[in-house]
């Protein structure tokens, strides 16, 4: 292994700067004591922060997303589980083009699964409820459940269930007491990456959405886009803080490289 | 149903009882809504009768000769693709100084990279709108320097300032992960036998992470071509990008024959790359092979 020359650091310096710049920036001005985007110069303030919590509506959205984000992770687990379950335990035709189907949200930009979901939600006059809502966003954090799930079930060493049936155990037995806990792993680092995806959805949502279900993002997005005071920022703030608290746990739970780098 | 047919077959229900709900769950809110967009799109519009049940090629006939439409649609492809190459310049060489740390460095400062990533896009988006704002950090700074305020805000070089920074995670973690798999002895051989750091980085490590670029710069592509928070927020009213082009006609102008056409356009760009790329892949993948 080479070590990094003066020139590489440099480098990596900047590279942490560019990264961390607008993220620091935001956390900053959200302890501004004035009316305006200022840099706390003068002093230290929560009344942003204050602000945020009297905010009806950024305190609905924020309920709306976590119900949403909670509901879709799970209900996209338990799709996932079974359909991981067929695609690496049998040989079947049209295998391939399921797993494809699956995963196909990753590749369909959620622009275009927005208006689809619009489209078909005003052709059937149900647009805006909150259970349509959940199942657009179990779809499209499906592949996160599902690759981790598939990860964990390929692998496992099979040798495992194929003692337990050798043993007598019966095919529920085996699922119970030898796949699942294996799967365990598996599901809830999906669920976790299903949760944090769905959380942070913006550009599907946007069209989806209905005044009475506007998720946290699709109100920061609107917010951002009108006006510009420093509550902005205390948001932001605290959404960051959440993030980091997330990282943490999931760093300590599963490693963080492991987690959104996959394993190859 | 009989018994006899499930004791013959059980090694295909088993499998259609398992994925069938998924299946009918990904038909019905997949497959369906597109197939109903494709519909849409060739359906025409009048803003005073609204959505008529028709077929037309109009509304590609417009969007792929109006001025307009077309300017955005050639923005949109040169702003991903610059995006593109430079989170290739900043990404792979993060990506080799990230892999050549020492151990807690190492994975501390991945973390710095991709732990963005849980981070909002609106908020990390915010971030640079205030950094680039006319009153913003970066004039501000120019200002102490005794340089004049430049306009960044709501310009091109904002979006792709923004992009990048999106972007660069999903550049740094394919990149990193191939270079996890590069045997080190092998670089410090080329060193040993008196190869320079830059032949060896150009002959040894640059054909091993190869693959990783070509990956790293496809999801890149495909998600700044198709991104719609960093031209919302950066570019302003004024400069828009697909995504926000299609928001525009869908929730403003309320023309969703048309508005669908531009996202069956991104669409079908989007499958029609991902396909020429993974072929790219594949013949750079047997090549290493054989």
């Amino acid at each position: 292994m080479q070590r990094n020359g003066p020139i590489a650091l440099v480098f990596h310096s900047l590279v942490v700067v560019f990264m961390l710049a607008p993220m620091v920036v935001v956390c900053l001005v959200a302890f501004t004591p004035e009316n305006t985007l200022t840099m706390p110069w003068n002093g230290l303030s929560l009344r942003w922060f204050e602000a945020v919590f009297h905010h009806a509506d950024f305190m609905s959205s924020f309920g709306n997303s976590v119900r949403l984000a909670l509901l879709s992770a799970t209900i996209s687990t338990v799709f996932a589980v079974p359909a991981a379950l067929a695609i690496t335990r049998y040989e079947f035709r049209g295998r391939e083009a399921l797993n494809a189907l699956f995963l196909s949200p990753l590749i369909i930009p959620h622009l275009v699964l927005g208006v689809a979901f619009l489209r078909l939600f005003s052709l059937m006059g149900m647009g805006g409820s909150f259970g349509w809502l959940v199942a657009t966003h179990a779809i499209v954090v499906t592949p996160y459940t599902l690759r981790l799930i598939l990860a964990s079930l390929t692998s496992m060493d099979r040798n495992a269930e194929n003692a337990a049936r050798t043993l007598g155990a019966a095919e529920w037995t085996v699922f119970r007491r030898i796949t699942m806990p294996l799967m365990l792993p598996g599901i809830s680092g999906g669920w976790l990456l299903a949760f944090i995806n769905s959380f942070d959805e913006l550009t599907m949502s946007i069209f989806v959405t209905s005044p009475s279900t506007v998720t946290l993002p699709v109100r920061m997005y609107m917010y951002a886009s009108e006006s510009i005071d420093p509550m902005m920022a205390a948001v932001s703030t605290l959404m960051i803080a959440l993030a980091t608290v997330t990282m943490i746990i999931l760093d300590r739970l599963f490693g963080l490289d492991r987690l959104l780098v996959g394993k190859g | 149903m009989s018994a006899a047919t499930s004791a013959i077959k059980p090694r295909l229900l088993a499998p259609l009882a398992l994925s069938g709900p998924t299946t009918l769950f990904f038909i019905g809110l997949v497959l369906l809504p597109l197939l109903l967009t494709v519909i849409l799109s060739f359906n025409s519009y009048d803003y005073t009768a609204g959505i008529k049940s028709d077929f037309t090629f109009a509304n590609y006939l417009t969007v792929l000769q109006d001025e307009y439409y077309l300017s955005t649609f050639w923005r949109t492809l040169r702003l991903a693709l610059l995006t593109t190459v430079i989170t290739v310049l900043i990404g792979v060489p993060e990506a080799y100084v990230l892999s050549n740390m020492r151990k807690p460095w190492r994975s501390i400062f991945l973390l710095v990279i991709i732990g963005p990533l849980l981070v909002s896009v609106v908020v990390r988006t915010f971030g640079w709108s205030m950094l680039l704002g006319k009153n913003g950090f970066v004039n501000s700074a120019l200002a102490i320097v005794g340089l004049d305020p430049v306009q960044l805000l709501y310009t091109e070089t904002a979006i792709v300032i923004g992009l990048v920074h999106i972007m660069l995670p999903f550049m740094v973690i394919p990149v990193w992960t191939v270079l996890q798999k590069l045997d080190p002895t092998v670089e410090a051989a080329a060193l040993t036998l008196g190869a320079s750091r830059f032949t060896a980085l150009r002959r040894i490590v640059f054909p091993q992470a190869a693959l990783g670029i070509l990956s790293g710069s496809l999801i890149v592509f495909a998600l700044s071509a198709s991104s719609f928070a960093i031209p919302g927020l950066l570019g302003g009213r004024r400069l828009k990008m697909a995504a926000t082009l299609v928001y525009d006609e869908f929730l403003i102008e309320l023309n969703w024959p048309l508005g669908a056409t531009i996202a069956i356009i991104v669409l079908v760009a989007n499958l029609v790359i991902m396909l020429a790329y993974n072929r790219l892949i594949e013949r750079q993948a047997k090549r290493k092979l054989g």
